[in-house]
């Protein structure tokens, strides 16, 4: 049920208005309050769309329970939550269409030079031959010895705590010191382990916001926040815009105007969500800077989530400057802060499922371990990887090794782009580069970028990300990935922009 | 008992989910198990420690499961050169369809489990970590907030918290009893409906687990048709877990829901959602692999990208699609473990009677369910927590006391007896026996 957007005008105006708006609204307030609770759940509205699911789905069965539904009359289709309704609805993001051109047409050099090449998914394949040779000489012997201990299936098999082995976690402890600088260390004991980054974040929001609170977040942001942070929760995203003019940093006084603003629409701001390094600028966020926003938080008294996913991939010259190396002073107040840092990135093992949330919050600590039961990560996986993050000598050898091989391919990608006329944010880590193709757009709005996309992925063969997928508020840039690329395809991108450029000059 | 957490004088406040107590954890249930940490009991360094009776774990198949990986280690490995492509592939797999292999693995084998009398589709298999998540998930997919679900008592104890924490949603009880030994009958179903309403609450579904869990009996199929033909009268959801169906002792015995609603050809199965994991069957709780096989189209994408926030690790789909896929081992493992649980079953119903105990009669799960209402002092659930308590600190086992399952009858309770060898099993029912002796002592002395 929607709030009567009328009434705030009241609530600023003038007292004569207040009984004329308020209580035709008051009255339409409890009319839809008495319909809904008198609509009979039978007639409810039908849900029934054609599936978006798999195709293969066992035809016989989808079609006999419709015909027998529709001779039955009266009972409706048995009804999903309203949460699972808007879940439920048909990806239309550019993001997901992208994703699904490139798998139906996926450029190969040599059997389908004509596909699209995939700039939109934000892994790391240059560094993978290091990890198959660590698991080739470490691996000899499967996961599950039979030689008893605690490699046979009987250590692993069975119940274990659910926010994690201690083992890991010690193991994990030491790599993320490694990845974030000397000047940090962690404890395990103040971290819960989770199967992703993704319920790391989903977690923390739930223990650190009510439904219908809010955590505002600089733009642009990684748009799976969209959904860690609110599908389930009720938890609102209130953007905070940023500007190229700041090189996309985030600054104080929009923090402070987006709060206020929240404030005066009666919505509790709970915290800010912050990526550092950022998705999908790559930018860093200098040390003042995050000084500020720890004051600001305790100024507001609200907490800080800090998503810090790509602290081992920062390749440029500039400092990553991690929140836990702030906290040693000692008139911080630590319990509003809380990281999330996972090995999808950094170690390219997406798939292994491997979060961390790392919280000084002792409360926060003991409900995120409980909840974490919902996404723990699988035994055999917890064993594997505390052996590779307890081989300190290989964990920097590639971490070193990755940063480079990204700094080549970001150099190259950044000088091709350059040569075409297009320029690109700063950007000192993560796997992509953040390109203003402004000039390029039809017209400068989110449909012209948009228009430009269609063109970059049908004509130029290219999947990138719009700007508009991560919430950027001034239209043109891309989110361009070029770790899952070879050197090889990058003047093929490069071209396939460039044919782009010419439709788009020629039409103007 | 309660698990004292210092409040910080944190400024900054949390959300409502992080101070409720519905995690449950200050139950007995769960005060039983802080007990045996403390005082485990072990055959040589701590002979008289407490036993675990309250874990439904399965032990007694692991020979089966070492001796396959012992045979086909290549398929949990990636040493070979060959396997090393797909290693690459594997490790950055992080598809929530989840890998096709498994998928059809798992699919074949609960079809399997089923003696082939019921066919699953791949394509509807959506997989979650575990059946916690599997069951938290389906409850976000079918209920909002302020919602319920209609659960027949007794129930897990860990549906408190599972089904009802992050999601705000409430479990109303169908009230079972001994006197028809604990089945749900259409009076209890529409009491419980009609309870709902009253308080205005609307229902959403009804989640059986079947066997049951702590009755570890199977529910017969002509309360499974009556239980359908409920929620298609109130057009509700209907939610089956059947995390124990590879556990029933006797194959014939079980009745899936799965196979009620392919009799009636598959008339009313939009509305059907089953829970399986392995954690009990294959007993591989650490690996964290649940499983939600739904009808229903739109549960099923919707399931399917929620279970972004559950994924189970590429890594462990891999290893296991190999060994369910398997054949020779599937059906030879859920032959033996179901006999062995037979076995064991009837070690601890044979001890427990010449004890003097009377159990529920059960043909499934790792549990039997144990009448001690004889021996309560008084029939009330202050009653039943003071027999618990003398049973844990004296008698040394843990066991869980029916009303953490909400049931609705003092002085009964579930016994775990697949997560400990032989040996400790005779330790326990010894020591039960020695207890019967002493309490029948009791009321000799008593009555003179």
């Amino acid at each position: 049920m929607r709030l009567i957007v009328p009434l705030q005008g009241v609530v600023q105006g003038r007292g004569g208005l207040i009984l004329g708006s308020l209580i035709p609204c008051a009255l339409f307030y409890f009319f839809q309050l008495y319909v809904k609770r008198h609509r009979s759940p039978k007639s409810g509205s039908n849900h029934i769309s054609p599936s978006q699911s798999s195709p293969n789905l066992a035809e016989l069965q989808r079609s006999s329970s419709r015909s027998n539904l529709s001779s039955r009359g009266s009972i409706g289709r048995v009804q999903v939550s309203s949460r699972a309704s808007s879940i439920a609805k048909p990806n239309d993001s550019p993001y997901y269409i992208g994703l699904d051109k490139v798998s139906e047409d996926a450029y190969d050099r040599f059997d389908n030079p004509d596909g699209v090449i995939q700039l939109g998914l934000s892994e790391n394949r240059l560094c993978f031959d290091l990890i198959e040779k660590w698991f080739s000489e470490n691996l000899k012997d499967s996961v599950i010895g039979s030689d008893g201990g605690d490699l046979s299936i009987s250590g692993i098999a069975a119940y274990q705590p659910l926010d994690g082995l201690m083992e890991l976690k010690v193991a994990m402890a030491g790599f993320m010191s490694q990845v974030m600088g000397p000047a940090v260390s962690f404890d395990p004991l103040q971290m819960v382990l989770t199967c992703g980054a993704t319920p790391a974040i989903e977690i923390l929001c739930f223990c650190l916001a009510d439904p219908g609170n809010a955590f505002l977040v600089p733009t642009p942001y990684y748009s799976g926040f969209d959904r860690d942070v609110r599908w389930r929760t009720g938890v609102e995203l209130i953007p905070v815009h940023c500007r190229n003019t700041d090189n996309f940093i985030i600054s104080i006084t929009s923090l402070d105007q987006a709060f206020n603003q929240a404030r005066k629409r009666g919505v509790k701001v709970r915290g800010i969500l912050l990526s550092n390094p950022g998705n999908p600028v790559g930018n860093l966020l200098p040390r003042e800077t995050l000084d500020d926003i720890l004051y600001f938080s305790q100024e507001k008294n609200i907490h800080i989530i800090l998503d810090e996913i790509y602290a081992g991939s920062v390749y440029g010259t500039e400092e990553h400057v991690s929140m836990a190396e702030l906290l040693d002073s000692d008139d911080i107040d630590k319990t509003r802060i809380h990281m999330v840092y996972g090995l999808s990135k950094d170690l390219a093992l997406p798939g292994f499922r491997v979060g961390v949330i790392y919280s000084f919050n002792d409360t926060v600590l003991v409900a995120a371990k409980r909840l974490a039961r919902f996404s723990s990560i699988s035994a055999p996986t917890q064993r594997l990887l505390t052996s590779m993050l307890s081989d300190t000598r290989f964990t920097l050898t590639y971490i070193n090794t990755s940063k480079k091989r990204i700094r080549k391919m970001h150099d190259l990608f950044v000088a091709g782009l350059k040569q075409l006329g297009i320029e690109c944010a700063t950007s000192s880590a993560g796997f992509y580069c953040w390109a203003n193709m402004s000039k390029l757009i039809p017209s400068y709005s989110e449909k012209g970028e948009l228009e430009l996309w269609e063109m970059l992925l049908n004509i130029g063969k290219i999947n990138v990300t719009p700007g508009s997928a991560f919430h950027c508020i001034e239209p043109g840039w891309f989110r361009c990935c070029f770790t899952t690329l070879s050197e090889e395809d990058i003047p093929i991108v490069i071209e396939g922009i460039r044919k782009v450029a010419e439709t788009c000059k020629s039409s103007s | 008992m309660a698990i004292e957490i210092e409040q910080q004088p944190s400024a900054v406040g949390l959300s409502k989910v992080a101070a409720s107590e519905t995690h449950g954890e200050d139950s007995p249930y769960f005060a039983g198990w802080k007990a045996y940490d403390e005082d485990p009991y072990d055959e040589h360094s701590n002979p008289s420690g407490v036993v675990q009776m309250g874990l439904a774990e399965n032990q007694v198949s692991f020979d089966l499961l070492e001796d396959y990986l012992e045979k086909n280690s290549e398929a949990s490995s990636w040493g070979s050169k060959e396997e090393v492509s797909s290693f690459r592939e594997n490790a950055l797999f992080q598809d929530y369809h989840g890998l096709q292999s498994f998928r059809k693995a798992m699919a074949s084998f609960m079809e399997k489990i089923r003696g082939g009398r019921a066919k699953f589709d791949p394509e509807r298999v959506v997989l979650t970590a575990g059946a916690t998540a599997a069951n938290e998930l389906l409850t976000f997919i079918l209920a909002d907030p302020g919602d319920a679900l209609l659960v027949p008592t007794p129930y897990y104890p860990g549906f408190d918290r599972d089904l009802r924490w992050r999601t705000g949603v409430k479990i109303v009880p169908i009230h079972c009893d001994s006197s028809n030994d604990f089945q749900i009958t259409p009076k209890a179903l529409e009491a419980a409906y009609n309870a709902a309403e009253a308080k205005n609450i609307k229902v959403r579904g009804v989640l059986i687990t079947n066997p049951s869990n702590p009755l570890g009996a199977t529910i017969q199929r002509a309360v499974l048709e009556e239980i359908l033909d409920f929620v298609t009268r109130k057009n509700i959801h209907l939610v089956s877990d059947e995390i124990y169906s590879g556990s029933v002792f006797s194959s014939s015995e079980f009745i899936s829901i799965a196979e009620v609603l392919a009799a009636q050809n598959y008339k009313k199965a939009e509305r059907v959602h089953i829970v399986y994991s392995l954690s009990k069957d294959l007993g591989l709780p650490g690996f964290r692999v649940g499983t939600i096989y739904s009808y229903n189209d739109k549960v099923v994408t919707t399931a399917r990208r929620m279970s972004s926030f559950t994924l189970i690790s590429s890594q462990t789909q891999h290893l296991l699609a190999a060994m369910l896929s398997d054949k020779k081992f599937t059906e030879n493992y859920i032959k033996t473990n179901r006999e062995r649980l037979r076995k064991r079953y009837e070690m601890i119903i044979e001890g427990l009677r010449s004890a003097g105990i009377e159990c529920l009669k059960g043909n499934a799960g790792l549990f039997c369910w144990m009448n001690l209402s004889p021996l309560l002092e008084k029939a009330t659930r202050e009653g039943e927590l003071a027999l618990w308590n003398s049973i844990l600190h004296e008698v040394k086992l843990n066991i869980s006391p029916g009303s953490s399952c909400h049931c609705s009858e003092p002085g009964w309770f579930r016994v775990c007896f697949a997560n400990m060898s032989e040996q400790t099993l005779e330790v326990a029912l010894k020591r039960i026996h020695n207890f019967m002796e002493q309490q029948r002592e009791l009321k000799e002395m008593m009555i003179t």
